[in-house]
């Protein structure tokens, strides 16, 4: 995705911004964001980013109330630990934490959050046909961004076909 | 199988051969997956992370993977032994040091390892010489196929393939190249390459992966991003947009550096001779160094025709390895060198623990052996 200020550099930041119910989305990159004050130039680690944003999210309690739903009930991890060690307890806590890794997960891969790639041989239908989907959304994204019109046409019937 | 067996030569991924072999060094690919209904390992008790490893050890070495395959149980190897692996690019610096039941599967021409309880369950890797990353792609999603159909991976259908940590979701593939930048170095426009990595979401490491250092001029250069991406178009983007653009810079920069700043160039390419055959004393770190200047000499020389007087005294230099049929001195035996006096290897082919100053001498005197004056 282009940044949005200077139309040439790939945007790696992404606002959000919902103010009176109206939400407006910012796609730039780092250096037009210094410029525009609206981030620091920096290059986090892993852990830095981790800690950073899950330090501006909800704490646990507040997505999930004062409850035992902040624990992942299959293997007891919480997202304290998160914080604390960089990885997750579980593949449930994918589920369990999905509000509270989101900013995250959209932030370390470029403001994507579906996947679009390989599919294992083993999966339901259902499973393959969603990420098929997916794959199909991102094709088309991609044939807009390039102004190949006829594609996108193409691409949106046959998402019309799956759905 | 021993590992002495490997560590008195180079992997055939440090070779320097393959397609634009004169920058880049070598193509990696690497998958993480986890099994479904295990924790990720940071959870995990001793006796899961066994059975873990017990049932994917068992379904690697039974698989067809092309090549002669052998088993280390890295947890029950000496320190040195997992440091070679580690200087070899076999097994990560993070998988040398965990805790707990965990192993490598390698295959003997050291192309393939798969190592199981690293960060996740499984990390797969390919590496080959030069710019070959379709052709590991290729070789990685056959093997990875193969294994997922006797195991059951961690899969969701918005998120991927589920990884430990998040930033691996998605694909969970890392694309990376060691790239052999000395021109840009010299010139004073690394900058510029780094700069270009950022703007393109990429990360850059040294030459042992994050955290460390690039030392020798060799960068690896790889993917962040693997989620909402399909495996074939970030391999793509490598191949046709980023590795050209960056191999374009470092080609730009040893023109320039042949046609205004020979004087420099021819510099260090002398010192570095001179020190090299004549040192009795070198650490890893200037070894490394300086090697790097005879590299770039030597592709210089090759690739572009270059001819400097320090050029043409490197280029007849004689070569006694027997694997370069003018006998002249060679890019593999660079890289040999190179790889071969580093700390773990020197220690493990002299077969004992040696310290700074022991191994120091050692190095000087293997590297002198190999670069002395043709009589």
């Amino acid at each position: 995705m282009q940044c949005q200020i200077c139309q040439k550099r790939t945007a790696t930041i992404h606002l959000t911004e919902i103010s009176e119910g109206v939400r407006t989305e910012m796609h730039i990159c780092e250096q037009c964001a210094v410029e525009q004050g609206v981030a620091a130039h920096s290059q986090m680690s892993v852990n830095e980013l981790l800690s950073h944003l899950l330090a501006v999210q909800p704490s646990d309690e507040e997505i999930f109330g004062p409850s035992e739903e902040s624990v992942c009930p299959s293997c007891g991890f919480t997202l304290e630990r998160l914080r604390k060690e960089g990885t997750l307890g579980c593949p449930l806590d994918y589920k369990v934490f999905e509000q509270a890794l989101l900013p995250l997960i959209e932030r370390a891969h470029g403001g994507k959050s579906n996947h679009c790639g390989k599919v294992p041989t083993k999966v339901p239908k259902d499973t393959k046909k969603f990420v098929e989907l997916s794959q199909l959304r991102k094709q088309l994204e991609d044939a807009v961004r390039d102004e190949d019109y006829e594609l996108a046409a193409k691409l949106r019937d046959k998402m019309k076909q799956f759905e | 199988m021993e590992l002495t067996d490997l560590s008195h030569d180079i992997n055939e991924w440090f070779s320097g051969t393959g397609p634009l072999a004169d920058i880049v060094v070598s193509s990696r690919i690497r998958l993480a997956r986890n099994l479904a209904g295990h924790r990720f390992l940071s959870n995990c008790s001793v006796e899961e992370k066994a059975e873990i490893l017990e049932k994917l050890k068992s379904v690697l070495m039974s698989l067809n993977l092309g090549d002669e395959v052998f088993y280390i149980s890295v947890d029950k190897e000496s320190e040195l032994t997992r440091n070679v692996l580690v200087e070899r690019h076999l097994i990560s610096r993070h998988h040398a040091m965990a805790t707990g039941p965990r192993g490598a599967v390698i295959a003997r021409r050291e192309s393939f390892t798969a190592m199981i309880n690293e960060e996740d369950h499984l990390r797969l890797q390919v590496l080959k010489a030069g710019c070959q990353l379709a052709a590991c792609a290729e070789q990685i999603d056959r093997i990875d196929t193969m294994i997922e159909e006797r195991v059951e991976y961690a899969f969701s259908p918005r998120f991927g393939y589920l990884t430990a940590c998040p930033t691996n979701l998605g694909t969970a593939i890392r694309v990376s190249v060691m790239l052999h930048m000395p021109a840009l170095k010299l010139t004073g426009q690394i900058e510029k390459f780094l700069g270009a990595a950022k703007d393109m979401n990429l990360a850059v490491r040294g030459l042992f992966g994050e955290g460390t250092e690039a030392a020798s001029d060799l960068y690896q250069l790889s993917n962040q991003v693997s989620l909402g991406v399909n495996e074939k178009g970030v391999v793509s983007e490598f191949e046709n947009v980023i590795i050209p653009e960056i191999v374009e810079y470092e080609k730009t920069a040893r023109k320039q550096l042949l046609a205004k700043q020979s004087d420099t160039l021819d510099d260090k390419i002398a010192r570095a001779m001179a020190l090299l055959q004549n040192a009795h004393l070198i650490s890893s770190q200037e070894a490394l160094f300086l090697l790097s200047h005879l590299r770039l000499g030597l592709n210089m020389h090759e690739h572009m025709g270059a001819s400097t007087p320090a050029i043409e005294r490197l280029c007849a230099l004689h070569d006694d390895s027997g694997r370069d049929e003018n006998d002249r001195l060679s890019i593999r035996t660079i890289n040999r060198l190179f790889m071969l006096t580093l700390p773990a290897h020197l220690q493990l082919n002299y077969g004992k623990s040696l310290d700074v100053t022991h191994r120091d001498a050692l190095r000087a005197q293997i590297i002198r052996d190999a670069l002395h004056q043709q009589s």
